[in-house]
């Protein structure tokens, strides 16, 4: 396991609900970022954020880690829930609110 | 770099030939596209695995000359036989 794996790891298994994404919740740089924060917020759960775009390591770890080629991706108790698309799909259908523990408004 | 739909759509059939697929050039621009892919390949499987058969069969390209690509997932209902 390589260091970026490792802290990976760590970063998914420390924080319930944590979104690797390109910028900050305030200044996203991407349009799939963008959409992500704004699904977060509509759901009004506490999350952490990571900016790839601060962190090389990090950026290219993350798409071997969950052999996901993509960023964003949302990590949910430990576990990889998906992008944005996937994101915006199970919001829709109310699978992401269950999944977070709040209640479909 | 962009990329060309005919192109997309071409790798997308060759990896899951039972593929009914729908490309969208979002912008005009040759850079930001929408897929709808659907196949019986996808029953059973959770939506991660769908997307990832989709992103495996654009062989890394995702990602890279291939920037922005939203991707929807079904398996087909008889509706759209």
């Amino acid at each position: 396991m390589s260091d970026a794996n490792n802290r990976i790891g760590e970063i998914v298994k420390a924080n319930e609900v944590v979104l690797f994404m390109k910028g900050t919740p305030l200044f996203p740089q991407c349009g799939f970022s963008s959409r992500a924060i704004t699904i977060l917020e509509h759901l009004g759960v506490p999350f952490e954020s990571v900016d790839v775009l601060q962190d090389p390591e990090i950026r290219a770890g993350i798409k071997d880690y969950s052999d996901w080629p993509t960023i964003p991706q949302l990590y949910v108790k430990g576990e990889f829930v998906g992008g944005s698309d996937i994101m915006m799909e199970m919001f829709e259908s109310g699978e992401l609110q269950q999944l977070v523990g709040v209640e479909a408004s | 770099m962009p990329m060309a739909a005919t192109e997309i759509e071409r790798l997308i059939r060759e990896a899951i030939p039972d593929a009914e697929i729908e490309i969208t050039d979002l912008r005009g621009d040759g850079d930001h596209y929408a897929a709808r892919v659907v196949s019986a390949t996808f029953a059973g499987m959770p939506r991660v695995r769908q997307h990832q058969l989709v992103y495996a069969a654009l062989g890394g390209r995702m990602g890279g000359e291939l920037h922005a690509l939203q991707l929807e997932t079904a398996v087909p209902t008889g509706d759209e036989e």
